[in-house]
């Protein structure tokens, strides 16, 4: 395979809070069109990778790439102009918004000029519907539907296809199918696919061993803030990484759900 | 029957039917003259007054936070004015420039200690009414020696802030109007009003998606201090007196226009036309026991029963709200 130019890359990052140190020599890199899934149990220190990823913590030591160069997020939204996008586990935070405007919130498209430059909720709406239903959730057609009226996949949905239309080019994925019954996250696991289709770097974050080797080329196991593991597909058996892991015992019915689906 | 629930869904519908609802009753029990009762100015200058008030409340209730300085705000308003135009015979501009800069300095104090500190916005404004009622009287009693001020407006002033239309409506009733519209169009039709409803849904994420949240919040307040401090200047100069006490009324009255207005306590939720129906409803019930038979000591019994009906109401047509999928077919988009 030719050495290509990891979209994301992180060198031998430290993490600590004062004397607790949260990670410890992390070394990732996610090309695109790929998937990483970073498997971990509670407390592994996910969550501080994925905040740094996402330029909310500084590392204390070591470096962040993109594209092969060199890069120091000064906040939140400066990965975000990078096209860092973090996708959390109850996707939608804004549960009483309509579609249309949770959407674009903070990027609102305007008609008019001057001091009656006005939010065009029609044309959020039919955007936000068609950018959805281009990931094959057909379900959703009424952009003034409110976010909290959605499933948690449909959610979950919803905000991948947002930070797609804002040309993210590395998606983070908290979780997404934690909260999920069998049929939603297969939902869910489907869109991370098409997801990756369209050359996005994905970043799946997850305990769920299952949901990990339906989607996952490439994996990363996290213990006590270290990767304790770093193998592609077909590396390691389920079993394998099941023993890295704890769970996964309903694992082969899962599979054959999320097969059936895509 | 999709008409009707498609507006049992939208935030306004519980403050519509409690507003008919009030009607009702007191046309059933109070025999009251529908017709006399409309054209009655009482109802509708106790609302104005109280609906510019509540109209910038809610939208900070919408954005999730609270602002109870109000009641010191409409006090010192009237006081700025009647001090300086009054009692030191300054041009009545001067007067009125100073009681709604007065409200630009307190919403920025409340704003900037509400995004700097981690105090909920509730104790915040708790600190500066009762500030602010210190500050009016003592420098009242300083200044004058007295706790109520006589002022004496010039025609234009009195044309366009204190006048009575046709010897009964306050021309605030059309300031009322004229912001109601301002306010309903801002959070409806503008960018800023999506910011206002991300805000109250989720701070955090709100700011994350580049929404100027500190700089907005302190909008917000200064809007609410200056209204109050606005309602303020114009009793002074329809009454041509002012005096230190009384606006401590607004602050509930106002919250309960709101929330039976179906703005969500703690934010996210909410419209413009649910805050002006609540705010008439809660004049109706205030002042339109006068219209009744009834026994005026009841008013206050009603209005808590309104504010719960309201409240449930607004609970379970949220809820409608989330629930509400599409017929299918009915308006898809297709692609």
């Amino acid at each position: 395979m030719s050495e290509k130019i990891p979209v994301l890359e992180l060198q031998r990052v430290d993490k600590s809070f004062g004397p607790i140190e949260v990670l410890n020599e992390v070394s990732l890199k996610v090309n695109a069109g790929e998937v990483l899934c970073l498997l971990g149990d509670n407390g592994a220190g996910k969550s501080t990778l994925i905040k740094t990823l996402a330029g909310v913590h500084k590392p204390t030591r070591g470096k962040i790439l993109m594209d092969g160069q060199e890069v120091a997020f000064a906040g939140p939204r400066d990965a975000a102009g990078r096209g860092i996008a973090t996708v959390h586990q109850f996707g939608g935070t804004f549960p009483l918004m309509s579609i249309g405007r949770s959407f674009f919130v903070g990027v609102e498209p305007t008609k008019g000029w001057g001091p009656f430059k006005r939010f065009d909720r029609k044309k959020a709406n039919e955007i936000a519907v068609k950018a959805v239903q281009d990931f094959g959730i057909t379900r959703i057609d009424d952009g003034e539907r409110l976010v909290g009226g959605l499933s948690g996949g449909e959610r979950q949905s919803l905000a991948i296809a947002r930070a797609v239309h804002f040309g993210a080019r590395v998606l983070i994925l908290d979780e997404p199918t934690a909260a999920l019954g069998v049929k939603q996250a297969s939902h869910v696991l489907r869109i991370v696919n098409e997801t990756k289709r369209r050359g996005l770097a994905v970043i799946f974050i997850t305990h769920q061993v299952m949901h990990a080797m339906a989607v996952g080329d490439h994996f990363a196991v996290l213990i006590r803030g270290a990767i304790a593991a770093d193998f592609r597909k077909g590396e390691k058996t389920r079993e394998e990484i099941t023993d890295l892991m704890a769970g996964g015992e309903t694992m082969a019915q899962l599979e054959a759900n999320v097969e059936g689906n895509t | 029957m999709d008409l009707i629930s498609s507006l049992l869904r939208r935030p306004d519908a519980a403050s519509v039917l409690s507003l008919v609802g009030v009607l009702a009753f007191y046309m059933l029990f109070g025999g009251v003259d529908l017709g006399r009762f409309a054209a009655a100015g009482s109802w509708v200058n106790f609302a104005a007054n109280l609906g510019i008030v509540a109209l910038p409340v809610g939208l900070l209730m919408i954005a999730g936070e609270i602002d109870i300085s109000i009641g010191a705000m409409i006090p010192a308003g009237s006081m700025t004015t009647a001090i300086l135009s009054g009692y030191y015979g300054l041009p009545i501009w001067v007067g009125m420039a100073a009681a709604l800069a007065l409200g630009v300095l307190v919403g920025l104090v409340n704003g900037l200690l509400t995004v700097r500190t981690t105090v909920p916005s509730l104790i915040i404004t708790l600190g500066t009414l009762v500030a602010m009622q210190g500050v009016v009287l003592s420098a009242s009693e300083l200044l004058t020696g007295n706790s109520s001020v006589g002022v004496k407006a010039p025609e234009w002033a009195k044309v366009l802030f204190g006048q009575l239309i046709g010897g009964s409506h306050q021309v605030i009733i059309v300031w009322w109007l004229i912001l109601t519209a301002f306010f309903a169009y801002v959070l409806q039709e503008t960018r800023f009003g999506n910011w206002i409803y991300a805000m109250g849904g989720d701070k955090e994420s709100a700011r994350n998606a580049g929404i100027p949240t500190q700089r907005l919040t302190i909008a917000l307040f200064v809007l609410s201090a200056t209204c109050a401090s606005f309602v303020g200047m114009c009793q002074a100069i329809l009454f041509n007196s002012a005096q230190v006490s009384g606006g401590m009324g607004f602050i509930f009255n106002a919250i309960v226009s709101v929330v039976v207005g179906g703005v969500l306590l703690t934010g996210g939720f909410g419209s413009v036309l649910g805050i002006f129906f609540g705010t008439v409803t809660f004049a109706v019930v205030i002042q339109g026991i006068y219209f009744t038979s009834i026994d005026r000591n009841w008013s206050n019994l009603i209005i808590g029963l309104v504010l719960l009906i309201a409240v449930a109401m607004n609970e379970s047509f949220r809820k409608l709200a989330l629930s509400y999928v599409p017929r299918k077919g009915n308006k898809a988009v297709n692609v």
